[in-house]
């Protein structure tokens, strides 16, 4: 074998590599584009069967009083109108009762991402007697469904008092029913909307960060508060966020403590949805519940946006969080 | 100064405990009395006096016995209950996981499509519903349930097309089971949305740099996902798991059983020793998998 003849060899073995390469990118390219059809279906499927009652809300948000008769309606209406919105809109009190309700959220939602963090992380973290025993009763609390608890509530804070002190004070125990004040004080000692579940996902989180971080701020002589509140909480941002997105959603879409303290319903805007119907059918004589119904889609609408909104800031947020956490193990 | 050579272990049990302590004040002023409260509605007869207020006649265990041996439907339904819990729970966490996953990677309109994911949150429970159920309600006479009112979103006639396939001649029991699938569908996402939100701020909490390694070091895509991503977020998918047996217990018949013994029928001794039976259960169950899943747990430490 000459030496040319060595050369042609080599030029065929590199083509030949170049040619299975070309292909492997080829199929690589295949491939990964049969993945994003496949994620696209699936996501298109999925995505249209949770928005498929939705769709059909904000249709019949737009629809006027000719459109609800007309059996050949379908979606899309004849005669859209915004009549529904501007109704709906006063008979809310909209901007009002959303700001009432915002505040009320947000106060919440600060308050129970302090105290169930801390008890997270206390419990993640730290060894102490009964700590079993303990967590046992967050999950007590997690399981235990609310209506067993309703009635001793009630009483509680239908006679509310600390150690007799009121008592021997004004007179009278204190009734705290009718107001947002008990929601504060169950959220402040931890016992809110769901806080067992949120100390368990802290814990978890928790228990999911590295030692090495906090034993570097220990050495570095920080201590344990410093610690959890510098270096813990910055490196828990995920979990900061998922914890406030539940609470604000399901303090936003409580019914159930807001009935049982009875707080007063222009404050808290989906217990007002709840009853628009009935206070349009009454204040505005519209009779026909097909009618006054297109008023509850537009209420729905009305009330999802704010929380939505909430959601899409709170996620943009999520991502630059994560970013700058790094956490090099 | 008797606490001056305190050791390192028990200052950090001091610390430990004040880290839990507002939420331990809590649970003695709101629940551990509630909970005394129903332990002892469950051991006796509760009559309402007319004039309000209630009287309490100890009986022992009699309400527990009645629950179990005598209420007609009681046991089936907490059976039925607890299998279709068991049955639901691992399918809704890996459905959750993958949708997460798909949520994680990059594409165009992503932002929106999570906020789509995010929406039966908002719908599926709550004030909402409770408005939307009751504005059909209205119309149709008490009889319509929110899910008949979501199922005639689309004008299609659906025993139509059933009916095609039948006479082609598949088997009969496939298509229920299909259909059956597909009918639940809605409850399945409705059931794991809060689980993908949950697994998005894990999956996002993976660092990046982890993958890089992988991927500098060969891994396939397959390899990656058992070897970095199952592992960094195992932490969470406990979580998850006891998230999904909790809420479909809530949701399930034996809670709507005992609610409706307590306040439509006004026995509250039955109804506590029904809720306090269930509680344990799935107490138990759920420290039963916790165990078996931390075992298998990946933490740093």
């Amino acid at each position: 074998m000459n030496i040319n003849e060595m050369k042609l060899e080599f030029r065929r073995w590199n083509e030949d590599t170049v040619v299975i390469n070309k292909r492997l990118r080829v199929l690589h390219k295949l491939k990964a584009f049969l993945f994003s059809v496949i994620k696209f279906i699936i996501l298109l499927g999925i995505s249209y069967i949770i928005l498929g009652p939705i769709i059909n809300i904000i249709a019949n948000s737009f629809y006027s009083a000719t459109d609800v008769y007309n059996p050949s309606v379908f979606l899309f209406p004849f005669n859209p109108t915004l009549d529904n919105y501007k109704l709906t809109f006063v008979r809310l009190d909209y901007w009002k009762t959303l700001g009432q309700s915002m505040l009320y959220i947000v106060i919440l939602t600060i308050m129970q991402i302090i105290i169930t963090s801390m008890a997270g992380y206390g419990f993640a973290r730290f060894d102490f007697p009964f700590k079993r025993l303990l967590f046992g009763f967050v999950i007590v609390t997690i399981v235990l469904p609310t209506h067993t608890i309703m009635l001793p509530l009630y009483q509680h804070f239908r006679n509310w008092d600390v150690f007799g002190i009121f008592r021997a004070i004004t007179g009278s125990k204190m009734n705290f029913l009718s107001s947002e004040l008990p929601m504060y004080l169950m959220t402040l000692l931890g016992s809110g909307l769901r806080s067992g579940l949120f100390i368990y996902i802290f814990r978890q989180f928790f228990r999911g960060l590295p030692k090495e971080i906090e034993e570097a701020a220990f050495i570095d002589g920080a201590g344990m508060w410093y610690t959890y509140f510098r270096i813990m909480m910055p490196n828990a941002v995920p979990s900061i966020v998922t914890v406030t997105v539940f609470s604000m959603v399901w303090q936003y879409n409580d019914m159930f403590y807001v009935k049982l303290f009875s707080m007063p319903s222009k404050n808290h805007i989906t217990f007002r949805l709840s009853t628009v119907q009935a206070t349009i059918e009454f204040v505005d004589q519209v009779k026909d519940p097909m009618i006054s119904q297109l008023n509850v889609y537009a209420g729905v609408i009305l009330v999802l946006l704010p929380i939505l909104i909430i959601y899409l800031i709170l996620q943009k947020y999520f991502m630059e969080g994560v970013e700058r956490s790094g956490i090099v193990g | 100064m008797k606490n001056k050579r305190m050791t390192l272990r028990q200052k950090r049990a001091i610390t430990g405990l004040l880290f839990i302590l507002p939420w331990f004040i809590g649970f003695l002023v709101y629940y551990l009395k509630s909970l005394i409260h129903t332990v002892q509605f469950s051991l006796s007869n509760v009559q309402i006096a007319e004039t309000g207020g209630y009287t309490t006649k100890f009986i022992g265990l009699e309400n527990f016995r009645f629950a179990l041996l005598e209420h007609a439907t009681f046991n089936q339904i907490l059976v039925d209950s607890l299998w279709s819990i068991l049955i639901d729970v691992p399918f809704i966490v890996f459905f959750s996981l993958f949708i997460a996953i798909m949520l994680n990677s990059k594409f165009k309109g992503r932002a929106m499509v999570r906020a789509i994911f995010f929406l039966p949150i908002l719908l599926g429970s709550g004030a909402v519903q409770e408005t939307l159920q009751l504005a059909t309600e209205n119309i149709q006479g008490g009889a319509a349930s929110t899910v008949a009112e979501l199922a005639t979103s689309s004008g299609v006639n659906v025993d139509y097309f059933l009916n095609i396939f039948v006479e082609i001649g598949l088997p009969k029991q496939l298509i229920e089971y299909l259909t059956g699938v597909i009918v639940r569908i809605y409850e399945i996402v409705r059931a794991s949305s809060v689980q993908i939100i949950i697994f998005l701020a894990a999956l996002q909490s993976v660092p990046a740099s982890m993958y890089e390694v992988a991927k500098i070091e060969g891994a396939t895509t397959y390899e990656t996902f058992w070897k970095v991503t199952f592992p960094m977020v195992s932490p969470l998918i406990l979580t998850n798991v006891v998230y999904t047996i909790v809420d479909s217990f809530i949701n399930s018949e034996v809670v709507t059983t005992a609610y409706d013994i307590a306040f439509t029928q006004y026995n509250y001794g039955l109804s506590s020793a029904m809720s306090l039976l269930s509680t344990i259960i799935v107490c138990t169950i759920l420290v039963i998998v916790g165990a078996l899943i931390t075992r298998k747990t990946f933490y740093y430490n």
